[in-house]
């Protein structure tokens, strides 16, 4: 099965295209729709995009290696960016890490059997005043405590 | 107090169209249609605002190295990338007044001759991304951009462009190979990207916090924006506090305000041990100051550079006297090291060892040689790559072991130790 943009998406991708003076800007863009459709970025989205916008797909390849958030390979359903950068380990984010560690067994970088959860330490996030802090997926939640985890993951395990 | 950039932070509703027009806002816009695009130019250079984004250079000097006549689109990207480890604040600007920062695109393009602007937001961004994007839509159904807005003749686009996950993408010329679909890697300059920019073009780049100011200045004058600040430092600044301190959050202030006076009045003190050991006042890459220092400093580019260091974006982080020093300056390390873009040898490599030498001698102890070595390294990065990242290590680096001796001595080896 090769991957196909969803007919709107790709009309999506062609006003996209009109935004940019060139076909190659809207590369960013593309592959962030092509993510959220399909997941991740497998070798075959990324060629799929590649013709789309009529540029190599080294120079695609190239693109989706450099950005932290362009994936290629499925995370969790839940991902869980958890900041571990200055202002958020004065605040003791590594407690919130070791917790979700021990308690929900989550490994960095590795996807929970069940495909639930994956955990990423990342750095920082703008959210620096209100740490310890993460992003599950989009959403950015902040000042946390074990309890406020526990309360959370509750929540995602009934999701 | 009626300030500058915050004035709607608290008023329900602040990022909407018709609260913003109920206090104020596009007010300017009919100001600048009566004036000459330099004119407005002027009056920016007028009232001395410098970069909010780190480096401090002045806006309406920059806007003045656009080449005239070159027949060539002129583009505007502004910077909303905030990726600087402390720092917190556009994403305030960008939540809760965006139509301020497009009030302020649109002076900005008008002065400079620009019809396509870009607003090049980081890709964690969510909230701030939604906020700012319905608020280009909503001034697109209401002939705020697109062709002929106000009725005024005058054509603007503006984009919202997505990063995905690197700080590097900050650095403005990064900014701009990444609007182009490309890995963020920074451009050797010159040519500087006022001369050739994003697709080719002549291009100005600015922090949200700079554009969100000039509103104000074509609203009350150049005057009246210089009425805050100092005399070289003009105007007022935000800070985005985070650490040790009893109320983080984002402070507008004017510039030469007292570093003590607002730890104590705005951030309600220091929390944790209530002892201050460290601030680090414009974001992760500059220079570290002592609680001496930090005691007896203005918040203010001529104060700062006194005490070694920089005002930067802004992003302060405070540490309390329980804080280890090797430990913050390891954290921060580890930043670095992973946000090189690995262009340039000494940046790439110089980032990853000192990452590595100083996680071991925090895990397992150092010695006089390892510090010697560190500054060595700091030495052979600084202002020998394309762009400042490795500077932005270098310059913590240095300034962590020169101000705080102890916190590293404490971690030598025994049989160091007893040379020592
Ligand atoms: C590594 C690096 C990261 C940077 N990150 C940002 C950033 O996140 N936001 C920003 O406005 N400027 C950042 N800058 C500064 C920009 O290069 C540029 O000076 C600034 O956006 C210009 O706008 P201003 O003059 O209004 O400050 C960064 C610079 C470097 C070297
Ligand atoms: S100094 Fe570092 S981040 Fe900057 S261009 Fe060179 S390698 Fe890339
Ligand atoms: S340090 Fe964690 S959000 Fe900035």
């Amino acid at each position: 099965m090769s991957f196909q943009f969803t007919p709107d998406n790709k009309s999506r991708l062609d006003d996209l295209v009109k935004k940019y003076p060139n076909k190659q800007a809207a590369l960013l863009p593309a592959l962030w729709m092509a993510q959220r459709q399909n997941g991740y970025l497998s070798l075959e989205v990324q060629e799929h995009i590649a013709n789309e916008l009529g540029i190599s797909p080294v120079h695609v390849h190239g693109v989706v290696t450099f950005y932290t958030m362009f994936k290629q390979k499925p995370v969790g359903r839940f991902h869980l960016q958890l900041c571990r950068t200055l202002s958020c380990a004065l605040c003791g984010c590594e407690h919130i890490v070791a917790h979700l560690k021990e308690k929900y067994k989550l490994k960095e970088g590795e996807i929970t059997p069940d495909g639930r959860f994956s955990l990423e330490l990342v750095e920082c996030l703008a959210s620096c005043g209100t740490g310890p802090m993460m992003q599950v997926n989009e959403a950015y939640f902040e000042g946390l405590t074990i309890e406020k985890v526990d309360l959370l993951m509750q929540k995602l395990m009934k999701e | 107090m009626t300030l500058v950039l915050t004035n709607r932070f608290n008023t329900k509703d602040s990022h909407t169209l018709k609260v913003f027009e109920e206090s104020g806002g596009y007010l300017s816009i009919e100001k600048i249609f009566k004036m000459k695009p330099e004119e407005v130019t002027e009056e920016v250079k007028k009232s001395n605002i410098r970069g909010r984004g780190g480096a401090g250079f002045p806006a309406g000097v920059k806007w003045g190295f656009i080449p005239k006549g070159t027949g060539k689109p002129v583009y505007l990207a502004v910077n909303s990338d905030e990726s600087e480890p402390g720092t917190f604040k556009d994403r305030h600007l960008l939540e809760k007044d965006p139509h301020q920062l497009i009030e302020g695109i649109i002076i900005c393009s008008y002065a400079i001759g620009c019809h396509q602007a870009y607003i090049y937001i980081r890709g964690e961004f969510d909230l701030p991304y939604r906020r700012i994007q319905a608020a280009v839509d909503e001034a697109y159904a209401n002939k705020i951009l697109g062709k002929n807005i106000f009725g005024k003749g005058y054509d603007l686009d503006v984009v919202v462009h997505r990063g995905a996950g690197a700080y590097i993408c900050g650095e403005e010329t990064a900014l701009l190979e990444s609007i182009e679909g490309k890995r963020g890697n920074p451009r050797i300059k010159p040519p500087f990207p006022a001369v050739v920019g994003l697709f080719g073009c002549p291009t100005i780049i600015n922090n949200v916090e700079t554009i969100s100011a000039l509103p104000f200045i074509i609203n009350k004058g150049a005057d009246a924006y210089k009425k805050w600040g100092t005399e070289k430092s003009t105007g007022t600044k935000l800070f985005s506090v985070s650490g040790h301190v009893n109320k983080p959050g984002v402070y507008e202030v004017p510039m030469g305000y007292p570093l003590k006076d607002f730890l104590k009045n705005e951030c309600g003190g220091i929390s944790g041990t209530g002892t201050l050991k460290a601030v680090i006042v414009g974001g992760s890459s500059v220079p570290v100051m002592t609680a001496a220092e930090a005691y007896s400093v203005n918040l203010d580019y001529e104060s700062l550079a006194e005490k070694g260091t920089m005002l930067g974006s802004g992003g302060m982080i405070v540490m309390d006297d329980s804080v280890d020093m090797l430990w913050a300056l390891t954290n921060l390390a580890h930043f670095y090291a992973h946000e090189s873009c690995g262009q340039c040898t000494p940046c790439r490599e110089g980032t990853g060892w000192i990452g590595k030498i100083l996680e071991r001698f925090l895990r397992e102890g150092g010695t006089q040689q390892d510090l010697d070595l560190l500054n060595e390294l700091c030495d052979s990065m600084q202002g020998k790559t394309i762009c400042v990242l490795a500077d932005a290590l270098a310059m913590p680096v240095q300034s962590f072991i020169k101000k705080f001796p102890e916190d590293f001595k404490r971690h030598f080896k025994k049989a160091a130790k007893s040379a020592a």
